[in-house]
């Protein structure tokens, strides 16, 4: 099926979402399967620059398989077997580095995580490119800073560079990995159910930052939370069983959703 | 309405619980009890006792002298010297077998835990390990002689002018001796990775780091504390070892090296440890020197003795 075709299911959608942005990966008949189970079926969709995707769907339905399959990252799942393509700017990621793929498709995830080591460390380690030269701090530092602006965490940590980033609370370690991930300038940026993790105050601040990712970013982000997605999301996409149900606009998701499983969910009618 | 009725009278019950003294226990409970306490105390006193022994005779026995000159041959227990290459020989024989355990048994933990593919060669170096561990250190020793007496690793011990390999030196106790710490390193090392979360190996790789890089730069700061435990733990049982040096070191009281350029004529020659020292002074061995061996089993039990503690104080550590 051509990125350009209607998905099965899909409304097509208005002209003015997609002029937001161009196509900037594409998924194509994509099924994943673990060992007997399949836990995405058939899912075609585009991510387009500039935009915020949202995933939605209730537990275990493949969002965030799918989304680990946009850096490959379900390869290292034991048993995980992937059909279909996926197109980065037009090229199959099976073709690119894997390292080169995801510094251009970063991730985010459920669960804070940044390493233990310092706050400028963190964001080092994902600037520095294997076998090149290991740039000195000097040549880091404005890359650093910049990476921490952008994710809204500058302000906080400038004066502590070098205190240990586990020592930051959930919200700010977050948006250190924000930071991290944004650090090279990935063209997508993947976020696993990224406040689920954190308090309400920490979750206003993430979703901010998100609205203010997209312009540099095209946005891919799994959540649990309706209000969240209808928050933070330009487009929506609701899975089901593994299975791509409906994908469009977020106000049409929510407010006139064409697939009846979808008005079921949006409506709360199973969760 | 039952509930809400019932939730008043529940509630001092669960601030206040009935006190658990012993007086309340019954018969085979306060047996029990006793019991455990009994078995904990003994094992205090026999442990208390060795130690205490071993100090009232190492202290009557040890002096600068004794520890600081070589042993020698003699009659009278006065004319046999002192502990020096026993103590040296302990030391040169743990820093070898060290040196080739803690790698190999970090890097392969390391493999089977990171990589482990194919699956059944995990599995067989796995099960591999865990035989090592159960096999008994005298085996190792035999298995170690006719290793090392194989005409090819001659290099690595005495050759008689017409050929024969002697098979004991430093080299052959110490890589013999490494194959005891190693399940212990391996292990400890093993513990260390699978206690770090998956998804920090996961947030490496997602920034497009490779399993190498992600090894180096995110597990290994994390597995030094296993490391260093593992070492110190088979560092214990490599000093203690005596099946393995009395087969393969040869045995000779003095530190005896080979020819050769300093160090690497050193690990070709033979020696002795504390362990074997202690074995031969003792009346089990020649038995011509009880003093002696006292004195060596005290600096044998001290050594002994810090590695425990410094484990202690490792393990301690990390609970906190």
């Amino acid at each position: 099926m051509s990125a350009s075709e209607t998905l099965p299911g899909a409304v097509t959608e208005p002209d003015a979402v997609a002029a937001a942005g161009r196509e900037r990966m594409t998924l194509d008949g994509v099924s994943v399967t673990y060992g007997d189970r399949v836990a995405v079926r058939d899912v075609s969709l585009q991510i387009r620059q500039g935009e915020v995707l949202a995933l939605i769907g209730p537990s275990g339905c493949g969002k965030t398989t799918l989304l680990r399959t946009l850096n490959r990252l379900t390869e290292t799942t034991a048993g995980a077997t992937r059909d279909g393509r996926v197109l980065l700017d037009g090229t199959d990621v099976e073709q690119l580095e894997l390292t080169d793929l995801r510094r251009r498709v970063a991730m985010v995830f459920q669960q804070p995580n940044p390493f233990p080591m310092s706050i400028f460390d963190n964001i080092a380690y994902a600037l520095r490119v294997q076998n090149r030269k290991r740039p000195g701090r000097s040549e880091l530092v404005p890359k650093v800073a910049s990476a921490l602006s952008r994710a809204g965490l500058w302000d906080e940590v400038s004066d502590n560079l070098d205190a240990p980033a586990l020592r930051l609370s959930g919200g700010q370690q977050q948006r250190l990995c924000i930071a991290r991930a944004i650090a090279t300038r990935p063209e997508v940026l993947l976020m696993d159910e990224p406040c689920s993790a954190l308090d309400p105050v920490s979750t206003a601040r993430i979703e901010e930052l998100i609205s203010t990712l997209r312009a540099d970013h095209a946005v891919v982000i799994v959540t649990h939370n309706l209000a969240q997605a209808r928050r933070v999301a330009d487009r929506v996409a609701f899975m089901y069983l593994g299975d791509l149900v409906e994908v469009g606009e977020t106000d049409q998701v929510f407010d006139a959703p064409i697939q009846g499983r979808t008005r079921d969910y949006v409506a709360g009618a199973f969760g | 309405m039952a509930a809400t009725a019932t939730a008043p009278s529940r509630a001092p019950a669960r601030a206040r619980p009935r006190a658990d003294s012993v007086r309340n226990w019954r018969l085979r409970q306060r047996v029990a009890f006793a019991a455990v306490w009994a078995a904990g105390l003994a094992l205090c006193a026999i442990a208390v006792a060795i130690v205490g022994f071993m100090a009232v005779k190492g202290a009557q026995y040890l002096d600068v002298q004794t520890v600081f000159s070589h042993p020698r041959p003699g009659v009278r227990q006065i004319d046999t010297g002192g502990i020096l290459d026993p103590i040296e020989g302990t030391l040169v024989l743990t820093a070898l077998a060290l040196a080739l355990a803690v790698p190999l048994g970090v890097v392969t933990a390391l493999w089977v835990v990171e990589y482990g593919r194919p699956r059944a060669l995990a599995r067989l170096v796995e099960s591999g390990i865990e035989i090592v561990a159960g096999t008994p250190d005298i085996v190792i020793a035999l298995f170690g002689l006719a290793l090392f007496q194989l005409p090819i690793l001659g290099a690595l011990s005495f050759t008689s002018s017409g050929g024969g390999v002697f098979g004991r030196s430093f080299f052959a106790a110490g890589t013999m001796l490494s194959l005891i710490a190693l399940p212990i390193v391996y292990t400890s090392v093993r513990e260390g990775l699978t206690a770090i979360p998956a998804q920090m190996r996961e947030a490496s790789w997602a920034l497009g780091k490779t399993r190498i890089c992600t090894i180096r730069a995110v597990l290994m700061p994390r597995l030094r504390r296993p490391i260093v435990t593992g070492s110190v733990l088979g560092m214990g049982r490599i000093i203690g070892d005596t099946a393995i040096v009395i087969i393969l070191l040869g045995s000779t009281p003095q530190i005896s090296p080979e020819n050769g350029p300093p160090v690497l004529g050193l690990l070709r020659g033979t020696g002795s440890t504390l362990t074997t020292f202690v074995y031969d002074a003792s009346p089990a061995g020649e038995g011509n020197a009880p003093q002696k061996a006292y004195a060596a089993a005290f600096v044998l039990l001290a050594l002994v003795l810090i590695v425990n503690l410094a484990v202690d104080r490792l393990v301690g550590h990390e609970r906190v």
